[in-house]
């Protein structure tokens, strides 16, 4: 099997990626083996070399971002896979790529933190470090697949953005869709979409401005591009005392993001106009919400749902729609409290948002949790 | 028969930040005199790499060529992303002490390990001389810096035997006082494959000099000129005696299987066996 064709295929999560990312056009790999992340290596090892691509393992993490990067700007597509230890290493890397807008793919499948903490245990505690984990003002593409047909998707759809976009972009998945195993089923290929970075046309120069994203030489074929993590002016050079060099520049790197915020911003929902309680859910932690929805009704009360598939750009507009109806939110998550408040900036007062958490151990909550805390929401209101 | 040398051929019109009197011009000088006499025109061949500090911004942006400037430490890994998808172009790294062998110093010996397909140009100032003159993990003992008022109480590193001990091709080291020994150790170094080490001691009169009691970057040179000795010289002298000098030369010079010709070697193996 060279590229997986139209088929149905039983992956676990993390070969789904490696699959996709090929598919994508992936043909680096570089890594430091982590659970639960290191299947994805694993399966890169075996298969990139089949088709062409490099896989290597790198010393560090940060070794394995920066390889990435380098190979991204020989014009290729690569990518590295980690969990949450070693996302904090590539923070590092990850601020450099964003500021040079270097396309990559980062996948982060999180495991329970701070530190070490639980390595082969579920948690969604990476949520902010993949929005806010590096220095200075950036903005972040953060994908969240809640199944390995998700994960095969939003894999192509992470190259996509990285391409499009010319910047990092996080796929944030979870131990629990990583590990598991589900049917998926690869499309036609000529029906995927698969975008490729604009390159530069002869003459062009300015690779670093001019316009919302800049075409992208590689190196090595006669541009004379200068890459610099420092802020740089349109032609890539350094420029570090003057504040409107550094202004034009970051605040373009920020609009290419959010000036397209709804465009990216992608989510499934149910019944957001006309719900008396709203679930706002991500990554495996939403997988619960379709049985407890259906509970509830059968209950006889309403229930609205919103699946987020993009935690960046947040999508504010669905979860406003969801508050003007439903007058309390549910936020079910394997954290303490990192996209509930998200939920509540988003909903500006016109629902209350309430909080659902575990943490510790890899324990879902399971639809029959959300159900009683809806059922236990909704008779307070009645209240 | 080459055209004569011009400096400016190969540089493109910025204002250089390096202070008057510092070793990086000397480098900066060989290596372009080097490529020039290898025949380069221009540098369309090469793509160089490196990370924070001044010895940094040699290639960046100052080189009309493809430079990638990384974050601290990070030149070698980047390098390594450049030279496995574009093995026919020369990746050369420039780097200080402290970007190489201080924040850097596990991606060094791991790309020398793998022998990495690169040319490292490691500036050795003994000094963190861009954040103002903190000490190294090349400074000598009993030097004072800002962070060792009192005098360093650490141990150097000898990058240039790390080098060699980790499983580099080729390893050179010289001082700046060394112009042709520096430029040739330079070419010759481009001729060849895997990776390649070249230690060039050099004089930071600025972060340094001045505060050892170094009038000018002129005392500095003449120090080390005094204090070279080559390996053969070194063989002969007893460990304390050697402490205080700076062993120059060519300490390796072999062939071993490169990275980038195993990885690709992979690949072939990999597609026979998909084949079948």
């Amino acid at each position: 099997m060279k590229i997986a064709k139209l088929n149905t295929y039983f992956w676990q999560g993390n070969e789904a990626c490696a699959e996709a990312a090929i598919i994508a056009g992936c043909r680096f790999f570089a890594g430091y083996p982590i659970t639960p992340a290191s299947e994805l290596f694993e399966h890169m090892a075996k298969r990139l070399p089949q088709v062409g691509g490099i896989t290597i393992q790198m010393e560090d993490e940060m070794a394995s971002l920066g390889a990435v990067i380098g190979a991204s700007w020989t014009g290729n597509k690569a990518m590295t896979a980690t969990s949450g230890p070693g996302f904090s290493l590539m923070q590092e890397l990850i601020g450099y790529a964003f500021m040079t807008e270097t396309p990559c793919v980062i996948a982060d499948m999180q495991r329970v933190g701070p530190s070490t903490g639980q390595a082969t245990k579920c948690g969604q505690g990476d949520v902010m470090q993949a929005r806010w984990g590096t220095h200075g003002d950036y903005s972040a593409i953060v994908l969240a697949p809640n199944s390995v047909q998700e994960m095969f998707t939003l894999t192509i759809k992470a190259f996509n953005y990285a391409e499009k976009y010319r910047t990092p972009v996080i796929l944030l998945a979870d131990e629990i869709v990583a590990h598991m195993r589900e049917q998926v089923t690869v499309p036609p290929i000529e029906r995927i979409e698969i975008i490729n970075r604009r390159k530069p046309k002869t003459g062009e120069k300015a690779f670093f401005g001019n316009e919302e994203v800049p075409p992208m030489p590689a190196v090595g074929e006669g541009y004379n591009v200068i890459v610099t993590g420092s802020t740089h002016d349109e032609y890539g050079v350094r420029s570090t005392a003057n504040p409107i060099v550094h202004r034009r520049l970051v605040e373009r790197l920020n609009n290419k993001i959010q000036n397209h915020a709804e465009e990216i911003a992608d989510y499934e929902s149910y019944n957001v106009d006309k719900c008396r309680i709203g679930i706002v859910a991500f990554g495996c932690t939403s997988r619960a919400i379709y049985e407890a929805a259906e509970n509830a009704e059968k209950m006889g009360i309403k229930t609205g749902y919103v699946r987020l598939r993009t935690l960046w750009p947040f999508p504010e507009q669905i979860i406003r729609r969801l508050a003007k109806s439903a007058k309390k939110i549910i936020v079910p998550e394997m954290n303490l409290k990192q996209i509930f408040y998200e939920v509540e900036r988003a909903a500006k007062g016109s629902a209350e948002i309430i909080p659902l958490n575990k943490i510790g151990g890899g324990e879902l909550i399971t639809p029959e949790e959300l159900t009683a805390k809806i059922q236990e929401v909704a008779k307070e209101e009645k209240k | 028969m080459t055209q004569q040398f011009s400096i400016r051929k190969y540089l493109r019109d910025i204002e250089m930040p390096f202070c008057p009197g510092c070793g990086i011009f000397t480098v900066m000088n060989a290596f372009l005199k080097a490529v020039h006499e290898l025949g380069h025109e221009d540098l369309s061949k090469f793509v160089f790499c490196s990370g924070i500090g001044c010895s940094a911004w040699i290639p960046s942006p100052h080189f009309i060529a493809d430079s990638i400037h990384t974050p601290h430490g990070r030149s070698i890994p980047i390098a390594t992303g450049v030279k496995l998808l574009r093995p026919d172009v020369n990746v050369v790294v420039f780097g200080g002490d402290g970007d190489i062998v201080g924040i850097g110093l596990s991606h060094f010996i791991h790309a020398a390990r793998r022998n990495l397909d690169i040319l490292v140009i490691m500036v050795n100032n003994m000094v963190y001389g861009m954040t103002g003159g903190q000490v190294a993990p090349t400074t000598p003992f009993k030097i004072k810096t800002t962070t060792t008022p009192y005098g360093s109480f650490e141990q150097p590193l000898d990058a240039t035997r790390l080098a060699v001990a980790a499983g580099a091709c080729y390893v050179s080291r010289w001082t700046t006082i060394h112009q042709n020994e520096l430029r040739e150790t330079i070419k010759k170094a481009m001729k060849m494959k895997g990776f390649r080490f070249i230690e060039a001691v050099s004089q930071c009169p600025t972060a340094f000099g001045r505060r050892v009691g170094f009038k000018d970057a002129g005392e500095m040179l003449k120090w080390f000129k005094e204090n070279s000795v080559s390996i053969k010289q070194a063989e002969k002298l007893d460990e304390d005696k050697l402490a205080e000098k700076i062993v120059v030369g060519e300490f390796i010079q072999r062939q071993r299987p490169t990275f980038v010709d195993n990885v690709y070697k992979m690949i072939e193996e990999a597609q026979k066996i998909d084949e079948n």
